[in-house]
């Protein structure tokens, strides 16, 4: 078992499915539609106005609204505080927008690369000492 | 005729729970209202039922006595749960004249707010006693207008997390420090697996040593104040030893580094975070040196801001807490500057969820006392609010914001979210004389988007040179036009 699972002993009731994007996302009852996403590795679903960047959870108790999907023809609800009920279609605008993000698998590991969409390459790349990610050490003076 | 409860109260949190279960404890008729599905605000978020967790208090204190207070309640007071409440109005009793003046301490010592003479349209006698109209919509999908009648009014609503804009802060895996606390609650998620943890202030260990415990690798807690590291961590100070020392032994025995003066100040990656860059700071923040974390996830967080948008739509006087955020004002009984209106936890300065429950308590006797009930003194819990509130001032002052972190930026930085706005636009708004957070948004937008600057009110009345205000937003939540037009009254003629 997974350990939040075990630290807390649940046994939580069979999962669901619901669609997003046409695709399949495993729901533990109870949870909400932003958690589901996060949880089965989707970080991004919705696609900015202006920068066409990608977005998911940042807040996550309801207040940015960076998460908005569509449910079920629901438009602008707040996938962190809306809980996923079995059968809900949800529509991101990643999608309708053909950002990667949301065609990339649900269910994957990753949210994918994007191709279409993407204004401004995040803050990427121009800080020193970047790609690898070396850890702890290789201090850069400044 | 539409029933009036005694008190109405925004907020199931333990602020408010508190509150509720004092008033109806000592006869009122109570009903409580909360936004979520399921009580317990912030500290108390916790599963449903439906994950049958055996140990559902593992990831936190004092979940199994805030569901006794909440059992309590729930047989004594009406509870509407899924109830966002975007306005609240006051007619009646000296409501009639506005509210913004109403002196602080007016209604110290008056049990009651009740006023002959005060009209509602214009009908002598048509009310004895100010109400308050709490508007509300109900329904988590398609929502409802409800509207809830009270003659008094607690406000429990709590605070969100306050983040600072760097490099990069707009990238999917970067969260806030509470909004990763919320997943692992609330669903059981947790945010990564390989996370940093930045900020600053004590709440930054919970959100750690919970991560590390739920299986995440926690590659470093980087806390920009806080030069001396855990060993001297202020909650060492003040009776918090053992708290402080239950963190630190979770993070010692999970191999997480713990770094006082350092923050994260970039995030990189071209569609998800991949990694971040942390410095080590001077003491006012500014970057001395920096080095790289690879990680797929960042919780952030500097702090809370409490939500006061209700409040400051009745016109309760706030006064600035500790750190100079915008707090409502309360007397020792938690009455606002408002006849009628009362506040605790952390809407009345930023205190965690001991005090937020203690308050509470306070709030619920006071209400009921001003409303003719006997209630005995309680000088104890008097006692213990004091206690909580120097601690709470102390945290503050051990862990203030410095002005450092704007050299984090860059010109393409986005300072809001919503909006898009690049600190450039920021810095040309001044340029073009905005010499106020108010101008400065009127020309370059930020703040003008969904979540009406919660995310970035803070960073932008930095920018703009001026403490942060309490927020002046007419509609506390975003509302769909068709529920407005669906109101049996617009809120105007209330
Ligand atoms: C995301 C987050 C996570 C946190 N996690 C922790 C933690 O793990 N440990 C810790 O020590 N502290 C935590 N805190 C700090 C928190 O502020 C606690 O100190 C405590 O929960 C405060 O209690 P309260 O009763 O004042 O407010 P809260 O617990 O915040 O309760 C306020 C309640 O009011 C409701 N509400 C607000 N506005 C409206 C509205 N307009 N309409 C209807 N309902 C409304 C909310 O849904 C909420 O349930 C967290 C804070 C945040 C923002
Ligand atoms: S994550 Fe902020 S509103 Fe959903």
């Amino acid at each position: 078992m997974r350990p939040p699972y075990e630290l807390v002993g649940a046994r939580p009731d069979p999962a669901f499915e619901i669609s997003v994007d046409g695709r399949p996302v495993p729901v533990v009852p109870g949870q909400s539609v932003g958690a589901a996403l996060h949880a089965a590795g989707v970080r991004s679903w919705r696609s900015t106005r202006f920068g066409g960047r990608p977005r998911g959870l940042f807040c996550g108790i309801g207040v940015c609204f960076d998460c908005l999907v569509t449910v079920n023809d629901v438009p602008a609800l707040r996938a962190c505080v809306t809980e996923a009920r079995p059968g809900d279609r949800v529509r991101t605008s990643a999608a309708d927008s053909g950002t990667a993000a949301a065609r990339a698998g649900a269910g994957k590991d990753t949210a994918g690369k994007s191709v279409a969409g993407a204004g401004r390459p995040g803050a990427a790349g121009k800080e020193p000492g970047g790609e690898s990610g070396g850890d702890d050490e290789g201090v850069n003076g400044r | 005729m539409t029933r009036v409860y005694d008190l109405a109260v925004i907020g199931a949190g333990p602020a408010g729970v508190a509150g509720a279960l004092e008033a109806s404890l000592a006869g009122l008729d109570v009903v409580v209202i909360d936004a979520a599905p399921r009580p317990g605000g912030q500290y108390h978020r916790h599963l449903p039922g439906s994950f049958h967790a055996l140990r559902p208090g593992a990831l936190h204190h004092g979940l199994e006595r805030f569901m006794r207070q909440w059992e309590a309640l729930r047989s004594r007071a009406e509870i509407l749960l899924g109830h966002r409440v975007w306005a609240v109005e006051r007619t009646g009793g000296d409501a009639a004249g506005g509210t913004a003046g109403a002196a602080m301490g007016a209604a110290a010592g008056a049990g009651d707010t009740a006023d002959a003479g005060d009209t509602v349209d214009g009908t002598v006698g048509a009310t004895t006693d100010a109400t308050v109209t709490v508007r509300c919509l109900a329904g988590d999908r398609e929502e409802r207008p409800r509207a809830v009648r009270a003659r008094a009014l607690l406000i429990a609503t709590g605070a969100h997390d306050r983040p600072l804009p760097f490099p990069g802060w707009d990238l999917p895996g970067v969260l806030t420090a509470g909004g990763a606390q919320a997943l692992l609650k609330g669903s059981l998620v947790v945010a990564g697996r390989r996370v940093v943890v930045s900020g600053t202030g004590p709440f930054l260990l919970p959100v750690a040593a919970g991560l590390a415990r739920a299986g995440a690798d926690v590659r470093g807690v980087y806390e920009a104040g806080g030069r001396f590291g855990l060993a001297r961590h202020p909650l060492l100070a003040a009776g918090k030893a053992a708290e402080a020392a239950g963190y630190a032994a979770v993070l010692a025995r999970h191999r997480v580094p713990y770094r006082g003066r350092h923050a994260v100040v970039a995030a990189h990656g071209e569609d998800a975070l991949t990694h971040v860059t942390v410095a080590r700071l001077d003491a006012d923040w500014r970057p001395v040196a920096t080095r790289t974390v690879a990680c797929d996830t960042l919780a952030c967080g500097y702090g809370f801001v409490p939500q006061l948008e209700l409040p400051v739509q009745l016109g309760c006087a706030t006064r600035r807490d500790a750190d100079g955020t915008p707090v409502v004002a309360v007397d020792a009984g938690r009455r606002t500057s408002v006849p009628g209106v009362y506040a605790a936890g952390e809407t009345t300065g930023v205190g965690g969820a001991e005090l937020a429950e203690a308050e509470g308590r306070l709030a619920g006797r006071a209400v009921a006392a001003d409303r003719g009930r006997r209630v005995p003194p309680l000088p104890a819990l008097a006692r213990r609010v004091d206690r909580l509130t120097a601690f709470a001032r102390a945290l503050h002052e051990a862990y203030p914001v410095r002005p450092g972190w704007r050299d984090w930026l860059r010109d393409d930085t986005l300072v809001c979210r919503c909006e898009e706005v690049p600190l450039s636009a920021v810095r040309e708004a001044r340029r073009l004389g905005a010499t106020d957070a108010r101008s400065v948004k009127l020309l370059a937008r930020p703040g003008m988007g969904w979540c009406q600057g919660r995310m970035c009110g803070y960073a932008v009345a930095c920018l703009a040179g001026e403490d942060p205000a309490a927020p002046r937003r007419p509609i506390a939540q975003p509302v769909r036009l068709g529920d407005l037009a669906g109101l049996e009254h617009p809120p105007s003629e209330g």
